[in-house]
Formats: structure tokens, C-alpha cells, sequence
């Protein structure tokens, strides 16, 4: 995995609270087999009309959208499915961090082990970032800091170890791996077995 | 030894590596169930590390989100009946679960269905058990005093690989849910009450433990309703203690133990639910004498009513507006009463036998409304078949309902089973959200008796009027 040090990017910003993993990508997407290429299915029945065509009113499809790798949405993002598309499709879109007062559990998690950086801020920070679309945003994931435009530096949760992935690149499941000969014990020793 | 509460009981007995600062616990996992949706990539993964299933014995595969409902004769028939993506990605699911060595209940098998259903169904959702499975409802099991939860993908990969899962500790609310339901009121309008109460999020970094004289009067099939929808309430898991309820509905199950070590397990269960004293995070009461049938009108299932209260006033909320505009919903005015062109009943909400009871007990006699398309798709190919010994079929083809072979179906729209553009739904299923059903499909959750209300009169009807007296 790549490392997540810190980066710099313009926001893009859906202010609408609850947006559910359904709306980040459909279920008609789920058919692949692979985590490659949902990045044209993310947001897929917002961003197209019936026929495909983008609806120009979408913020994804605005000229000011591109290039932005900062998404700041309304409050509980990510709740509903766990699909771990949700994820794919805006990290293969070019999304880096989601900014909002709260973002729903499996989505977190989900996130974490794919480099996109969730954080949550506080709801006067939130309020401004949403109503200043487009502001200049730094995300310091060694700090667990994100730094606004006139140089307010705001600090989200990130515990150590997911922290430390993310700086290192580091895969969780090579960890997991290592645990084996506890794993081993655990199974042996255990007081009833499923 | 301190207070602990019944989810701390199941944390404790799993931890491999106790969580530190530094490092989350390291989790074993008792149950693996796998589905065709959220493998393949987790597969793909260990195939190009080389690295085996630790635990196929532990893992249990179905195929339930986008097979088909109707009969299917051979797997070639797959591709007409659910597209080739979908069709493809089944048969990857069959082959990855043959060539790992994991017992997969497929098309062949009559104990196959939605995976939520059949766990409990075959008696392998067993109290005090960690049951994990790529699917936000895994919070069903809880009803059994499991811990249940959903993982994603990555994390489908890392059980199959190390039977294990990184998780950090969880914190624990107590929904206290007490007085006795009127008729017409089922464990459904419970947990929407219960949604509407601590909202979408409300549950979000929490376990659930639903408590209380109503809960502990609820049968299993209704305490998995329950458990549920946990997940709509931002709880990724949601558990209930294991009583005699329980266990009666567990013995003899085929896949529960028997004989002395079903003894030795009961009495282990017997020591799970939450010490007397046990402390909780936070903790919600909710009395449910007076509950009525709720219903939700808006796009997520925070957005419930009760069936005889009107949509909420406007506050101007963007979010809310946009909503109702969605779902072609006026605020302040009543849902009943509003025409129905769908209506669903199915999914691992409320397919169980006793939910199909009771829409069969609404349809006997009666006939669905012109113009309702209305389409019962039962949890597994075990509970259709006790539903057509019972002559359950009958009642629905008769009232002119379509009647299925079992899977998520309309639940999310993924194998052709869909609600068009516009279509108001009625739906016992768990997600309202946009497009769920079908791209701009519009879905009342509901109840099946409420549902099935809806199905005969072909309006929003409160279900209270139509039970025989
Ligand atoms: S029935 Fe619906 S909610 Fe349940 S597992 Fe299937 S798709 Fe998910």
C-alpha cells in the first residue's frame, strides 16, 4: 500500500447528512469481481441522468470539482451497507480524506485499510468548510491535523495503529499474520471450541 | 470480578491479543459466513499471497444477493436470469468456496438462503459466539446473544485468512424496552420506534444490548428483527441475552450440538447475559404500550412515523427537503391513505415463518388491490418449504401476490427484482434509501402486517382495521 503522509488539495463538498454506502455506489455495481474501476460508478445515480449523460447541477460534475482529492460531507457519511466499494470507487475516483462531524463505523474501518483518510472535525469547523467549497485544505496524517486556509490547524482522532499503516503503508493483514503462533494457542487453549 | 455485561462476556472469551494503545485486540472469530457479493476480491486476495483458508471448517458460504428468485435448472440458465456480471460473479463464489474446502449451500442445497436466515435456521448461530460476515446485518445473529457484526472486504480476506479480526473495543448502550405491544404492533415497529428515537447514527461506535420485559417476551424470529436493523441505528452490533426462548429454538437444530455437549453448552450459555450490575456507556428506555405501526416516509429509516401521524413539519432542513421531494411526500400531511404501486415482502428483516404468518393472516380471504404488484420472496428455501406445508403459497397466489424462491431479491435490487422509477414501495425490508429498491424506486418500510394492509387495499392502511376480530 502506498504510504499517507500528507497532502494538499481544494475541497469538494456534499453537505447532505446521512449519505448511505447505496448512494457512494449502487448495488446494480456490486456484480464485479475485482476492487479496480468503480470510480465510474461512484455516485452513479447522482452524477448521470437516465441516460448516462452527467447532470451538469452535480457538484462531481462542475469544473471546480476536478482535481480535488478532499471530500467534505454532512454528518454520518457512510452509513448503511458495509460494501467496501464505497471506499474503492472514491479512492479509484481520487478522493484522499472524507471530512465530517461523523462518519458511520464499517465505513471507517473500510477506509482506513484502503488510504482514505476519514475525519471528523468539530461542527463550527464542518459549518465553515461546508459553506467554503473549493477552500484549500492540508490533511497531516503524521500530525492527525488538518490545516484551513487562513491557518487554523484542527486536530481529528486517529488511533496509533491506524495511523501507523497509514504513514507506513503498512498492510494490516501482514500483522494479523504474525499473530499466528498467539492464533495457534488461542485455538488450543480455548475452554470450548465453536 | 467486575459487573460485565453480555457483549463484554463474548469480547473477553475472544480476545487473541488484548488491545493497547498502540495496537487493537486481535479477535478470533467462531463464524464465517461468506456470500457471492463481498469475496471475490477478498479471494483474489489470498490466492495472489498464496496464503490458505485458516479455518474452512469455521466459514459456511450461501449465494442469496443477486441469485434469482425463480426456479433455476442449471447454472447455464444463470446469465438470461440475472445478467452476465451477476451470473459470473455466483459462479466465481462456487468456485472459490469448492476450491478452498468451504461447505457452500447452494443452488443444490434446500438449506440454502439468506445467509442471516439460515445461520439461526441451522442452528450454527449459536450464544456467545463472534459471527462475522461482509454484510452490514450480521447484527441479526445478536438475537442469540452472539456477537454479529459485518466487516468489509479487506476484512472477509483477513478472517479467511487468520480466523482473526483487528477491532478496537466497542462501547455498549442498553435499549430498555419495556410494557406490552397492542395487536397489529410487531417487533418491526419496535426497532423503527427505536430508530426513530436515537436517530441513524444514534448507535454509531456502540454495541447494542436490547433489554427489558418486551424484549424478553419476543420469540427469536422477532428478536432477529430486532438485531436486525441495529445497523440502521449506527450500531454494528446489536445483542440480546440468551434465555430458554433461545435455547428451545436451538435444540435439535441440525447443526446445534446434541446430546451431552448441548447440555455442557447450555449451561455455558447460561452464564452470559450482563451481570445484574453492569455498567453501560449510555442507556435508552422506550415503553412501547402505546406504540402504533410505523412506517417511515422519507429516505433513510430515521425518517418513521407512526401510521396514523403525519409526515413532520418542514424546518427548512436542505437534507429533509430533498428527501421528501424524493419520495414525493408533502410535510405535515398524513402517509395513510397515499396509493401503492409495490409492495415487498422479503429480506433477512422479516422473512422468517412467523413474518409470513402474518401476512397470509391479512390476505386470507381477500385479494390484492388492481394494480399492486406485490411479490413474497421467503428467507430460505426451508422456510418456503414449511410455508407451502402450512398452504401459506396458497393463500398468497390466491390473493393474486407472486410467490418466490428465496433470496435478497427486492431488499436491494441486485438480481432483476427491482421497483421502477417513481413506484412508491411498501417494503419490509431494513434501507429506504434512494434508489435501493430500483434507480429513483421509492420505499416505505413497514411491517409485513402493514405491508401485506397495503397489498389488499392498495393504499398506506393501518393494519389495526384489517385484523380479523
Ligand atoms: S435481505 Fe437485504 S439486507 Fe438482508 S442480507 Fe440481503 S440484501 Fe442485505
Amino acid at each position: 500500500m502506498e504510504k499517507i503522509i500528507r497532502f494538499t488539495s481544494r475541497t469538494v463538498v456534499l453537505a447532505q447528512a446521512d449519505i448511505d454506502t447505496d448512494q457512494i455506489v449502487p448495488a446494480r455495481f456490486l456484480t464485479t469481481t475485482t476492487r479496480e474501476g468503480l470510480g465510474k460508478a461512484l455516485f452513479a445515480d447522482w452524477r448521470y441522468d437516465d441516460k448516462g449523460k452527467p447532470r451538469p447541477d452535480f457538484v462531481l460534475n462542475q469544473p471546480a470539482a476536478a482535481g480535488c482529492s478532499i471530500l467534505v460531507a454532512g454528518d454520518n457519511f457512510g452509513c448503511g451497507s458495509s460494501r467496501e466499494h464505497a471506499p474503492w470507487a472514491l479512492v479509484d475516483y481520487g478522493i484522499r480524506a472524507v471530512i465530517s462531524t461523523g462518519i458511520a463505523d464499517i465505513f471507517r474501518n473500510n477506509s482506513l485499510k484502503n488510504g482514505l483518510v476519514p475525519v471528523i472535525v468539530d461542527a463550527d469547523s464542518h459549518a465553515w468548510l461546508l459553506a467554503n467549497p473549493g477552500a484549500e485544505v492540508s490533511v497531516d496524517v503524521e500530525a492527525c491535523q488538518i490545516s484551513l486556509p487562513d491557518g487554523r490547524k484542527l486536530g481529528f482522532p486517529l488511533d496509533r495503529f491506524s495511523r501507523y499503516c497509514l504513514l507506513n503503508g503498512v498492510d494490516q493483514l501482514g500483522y494479523l499474520l504474525q499473530q499466528s503462533e498467539a492464533i495457534s494457542r488461542f485455538e488450543k487453549n480455548r475452554a470450548w471450541q465453536p | 470480578m467486575t459487573a460485565r455485561s453480555l457483549f463484554e462476556k463474548v469480547w473477553d472469551d475472544h480476545q487473541v491479543v488484548a488491545e493497547s494503545a498502540d495496537a487493537p485486540a486481535v479477535l478470533y472469530i467462531d463464524l464465517h459466513l461468506i456470500h457471492e457479493v463481498t469475496t471475490p476480491e477478498a479471494f483474489t486476495v489470498l490466492k495472489s499471497r498464496g496464503l490458505a483458508l485458516r479455518r474452512p471448517d469455521l466459514t459456511l458460504a450461501t449465494l442469496d444477493h443477486s441469485t434469482p428468485t425463480v426456479p433455476i435448472r442449471s447454472l447455464a440458465d444463470l446469465d438470461g436470469l440475472v445478467g452476465k456480471a451477476a451470473a459470473n460473479q455466483i459462479r466465481v463464489m462456487i468456485d472459490n468456496s469448492h476450491d478452498a474446502g468451504v461447505r457452500m449451500l447452494g443452488f443444490d442445497s434446500d438449506q440454502r438462503g439468506i445467509v442471516h436466515v439460515i445461520g439461526p435456521e441451522l442452528g450454527i448461530t449459536q450464544p456467545g459466539m463472534t459471527i462475522v460476515c461482509g454484510d452490514s446485518h450480521t447484527s441479526t445473529h445478536g438475537a442469540f446473544g452472539a456477537l454479529g457484526f459485518g466487516i468489509g472486504t479487506t476484512e472477509v480476506g483477513h478472517v479467511l485468512a487468520t480466523q482473526c479480526l483487528l477491532q478496537r473495543k466497542p462501547k455498549t448502550l442498553a435499549v430498555t424496552v419495556n410494557g406490552q405491544l397492542n395487536r397489529g404492533v410487531t417487533a418491526k415497529d419496535i426497532i423503527l420506534g427505536i430508530i426513530g428515537k436515537i436517530g441513524v447514527s444514534g448507535g454509531t461506535g456502540h454495541v447494542i444490548e436490547y433489554r427489558g420485559s418486551a424484549i424478553s417476551a419476543l420469540s427469536m424470529d422477532e428478536r432477529m428483527t430486532i438485531c436486525n436493523m441495529s445497523i440502521e441505528g449506527g450500531a454494528r452490533a446489536g445483542m440480546i441475552a440468551p434465555d430458554d426462548t433461545t435455547f428451545e429454538y436451538l435444540a435439535g437444530r441440525p447443526m446445534a450440538p446434541a446430546g451431552a455437549a448441548w447440555d455442557a453448552a447450555v449451561r455455558r450459555w447460561r452464564t452470559l447475559p450482563s451481570d445484574p450490575d453492569a455498567r453501560f456507556d449510555r442507556e435508552v428506555v422506550l415503553d412501547v404500550a402505546e406504540l402504533a405501526p410505523m412506517i417511515t416516509f422519507g429516505t433513510n429509516p430515521g425518517m418513521v412515523i407512526p401510521i396514523d401521524a403525519p409526515v413532520p413539519a418542514d424546518t427548512g432542513n436542505t437534507s429533509f427537503r430533498k428527501s421528501l421531494q424524493y419520495m414525493g411526500v408533502d410535510a405535515g400531511k398524513p402517509m395513510l391513505g397515499r396509493a401503492v404501486d409495490v409492495v415487498f415482502i422479503g429480506s433477512c428483516t422479516n422473512a422468517r415463518l412467523s413474518d409470513l404468518r402474518q401476512a397470509a393472516s391479512i390476505f386470507a380471504g381477500r385479494r390484492v388491490s388492481d394494480g399492486v404488484r406485490v411479490m413474497i420472496v421467503p428467507g430460505s428455501q426451508a422456510v418456503k418449504k414449511q410455508a407451502e406445508a402450512e398452504g401459506l403459497d396458497r393463500i398468497f397466489t390466491a390473493a393474486g401476490a407472486q410467490w418466490r424462491e428465496s433470496g435478497c431479491s427486492m431488499c436491494l435490487g441486485m438480481n432483476g427484482d427491482t421497483v421502477g422509477r417513481g413506484e412508491l414501495c411498501v417494503s419490509t425490508s431494513n434501507r429506504n434509501f434512494e434508489g435501493r429498491q430500483g434507480i429513483g424506486a421509492r420505499t416505505v418500510l413497514a411491517s409485513p402486517l402493514t405491508a401485506a394492509a397495503a397489498a389488499v387495499t392498495g393504499r398506506i392502511s393501518d393494519p389495526r382495521e384489517l385484523l380479523a376480530s
